[in-house]
């Protein structure tokens, strides 16, 4: 391949991006405009929201607390060399808090509920389900994607509250129950460095907008997939990978723009 | 049944209509038109854009250019609200149900009646029922449509297709996949629609020998052109492609079987 060839390929590529970010806006309106106007389908929403925490609620606990018993290890075992042990509710709390908590909670609903909910939306596709909707003057945007969409930016913020409670849990066993700390200054190390705005709003402001972009994202790809069993798993895989990029670099911007001073 | 019934106006009409995905042509000019309160059958191979004619009806894709008037609106000019009003009075049979798989059968039929708050809870279950019973699906109400057999599950989207008592019944290839037994019993429950309130139908259709049973007009679709008649006009053309067509001898060998096959290997 030329030097040529390859600059053409990449100016192809970066049209495409392009395009599809434009897409994606469109389709993000979309959904906004089926939200707000009626019919309202409280029903629906309650349907998906429990469908996402029957799938995630689980393996959010599960890992908040395998990921805040390390913390606790790792925490306890580097702030002993230097005589600090006593902030470790301070050390864990915060980064559970700031940046493990929102983060490790999206990446682990992308991978299981954001991949099941491109997989449905598109199999929906294939099996001509959301045209069956249109043809019975049915907005599948109102029926089937904005009550998943949004749900995923509503339940993402508890599961991430969830996390970070079981984190938490898991590294005071570990510092408290293992090795000894004295639960008074494991709390008051906690509660003392913990401030409203910067931490707990900034956490809860990373959890909706990456809420917010799992479900878009996952809606988008399955919407958009080609009607074939093909275009149902090349769906799921890219929903996985573009939702967890997307987290990942967006998660830099809000720390960054939140102003999280130190 | 075909020869006595007297002409009637279209309901259904394609003028100069021109189709195309990318840069594969479905569709070149496509002019045909289809009777009001008869049933009309669409033949072609596979790829010859009959799913996409229906599709076209309902407004799901759109032409690049030409009319498509279903009674005196033109779709192809409709927003996409505008067609909601259209579809109302359009029923369509996906060729695989497309029922809600993670609804029951009920809730199936129940939805576009809730949709559109057409009476109470009471008399929603009355008409699903009632609807139900007519394709003769009885006691499947709580079951899911993937609990449900090929032919039944063919039966449970025919009802949804009909419950908003359309004016204008599309089928896609209503009999493909089906046992001798349940396609005869599709057949005449499209029959009887069509008998009973005069629904114009369309149907797509592989199927030879039901085509002369059910169709009053019959509109073969041939690489770049249509052809439309009675079956028998059709089956006794001097046109080689159109009687090759119906030549169940040897299907496989009709021109535009072959053709067909060779345009889709082309792309
Ligand atoms: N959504 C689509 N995108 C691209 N090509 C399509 C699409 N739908 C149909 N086609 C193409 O149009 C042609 C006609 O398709 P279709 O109407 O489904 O044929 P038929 O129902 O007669 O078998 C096929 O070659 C198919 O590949
Ligand atoms: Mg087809």
């Amino acid at each position: 391949m030329t030097v040529a060839d390859a600059l053409r390929e990449l100016g192809f590529r970066s049209l495409r991006v392009v395009a599809q970010l434009g897409q994606m806006l469109l389709f993000a309106l979309a959904i906004g405009r089926a939200t707000i106007l009626p019919p309202y389908r409280l029903r629906r929403y309650l349907e998906e929201i429990h469908n996402l925490g029957v799938l995630s609620l689980v393996i959010v606990c599960i890992s908040g607390l395998a990921v805040g018993m390390v913390l606790g290890l790792q925490g306890y075992n580097t702030l002993v060399r230097f005589g600090a042990e006593g902030s470790l509710g301070a050390v864990v709390g915060l980064s559970l808090i700031r940046e493990l908590g929102p983060v490790l909670t999206a990446l682990l609903v992308i991978g299981r509920a954001g991949s099941a909910t491109a997989a449905e939306i598109a199999s929906m596709v294939t099996t001509e389900q959301l045209d069956g909707l249109r043809m019975m003057s049915i907005d599948p945007m109102g029926i089937v994607v904005s009550p998943k969409a949004n749900s995923m930016v509503f339940v993402m913020p508890m599961l991430c509250a969830l996390f970070i409670l079981f984190g938490i849990t898991g590294a005071y066993f570990v510092g408290v129950t293992l090795m000894g700390l004295d639960p008074g200054i494991f709390l008051s190390s906690l509660s003392s460095s913990i401030r409203f705005r910067d931490d707990i709003v900034g956490s809860m402001l990373k959890a909706l907008i990456f809420g917010f972009l799992a479900g878009l994202i996952a809606t988008f790809r399955g919407y958009t997939s080609a009607p074939t069993a093909a275009g149902v798993s090349a769906a799921t895989t890219s929903t996985v990978v573009l939702s967890s990029v997307a987290v990942l670099i967006c998660d830099y911007f809000v720390t960054a723009l939140w102003g999280f001073d130190i | 049944m075909d020869s006595v019934r007297s002409p009637a106006p279209p309901h259904v009409q394609f003028e100069n209509v021109h189709m195309a995905f990318d840069d594969r042509v479905v569709h070149r000019s496509l002019s045909c038109s289809f009777a009001r309160g008869r049933i009309s059958v669409i033949l072609g191979g596979s790829g010859s854009g009959k799913s996409t004619l229906l599709r076209l009806i309902g407004g799901l894709v759109r032409p690049d250019a030409g009319r498509i008037l279903v009674g005196s609106s033109d779709v192809t000019q409709l927003s996409e609200a505008e067609l909601f009003d259209v579809r109302t009075g359009l029923g369509m049979l996906f060729q695989h149900g497309a029922l809600l798989d993670s609804l029951t059968v009920f809730d199936n039929l129940a939805l576009p009646l809730r949709e559109r708050a057409l009476g109470s809870e009471a008399e929603i279950a009355e008409r699903v029922r009632e609807q139900l019973s007519s394709v003769g699906l009885d006691g499947v109400e709580t079951l899911l449509p993937g609990q449900l057999s090929g032919g039944m599950l063919r039966r449970a989207a025919l009802a949804r297709a009909m419950i908003l008592r359309p004016e204008i019944l599309l089928c896609d290839e209503p009999f493909s996949g089906l046992d001798p037994i349940s396609l005869r019993r599709i057949e005449s429950l499209l029959a009887a629609i069509n008998q009973r309130s005069g629904t114009t139908l369309l149907v797509v259709s592989h199927h030879i020998a039901s085509t002369f049973r059910l169709a009053d007009q019959v509109v073969l679709l041939l690489p770049g052109r249509s052809v439309s008649g009675t079956p028998r006009d059709l089956a006794t053309s001097s046109d080689p492609e159109v009687a090759g067509f119906f030549d169940e001898g040897s299907p496989t060998q009709s021109p535009l079987l072959t053709d067909g096959a060779s345009r889709r290997m082309d792309t």
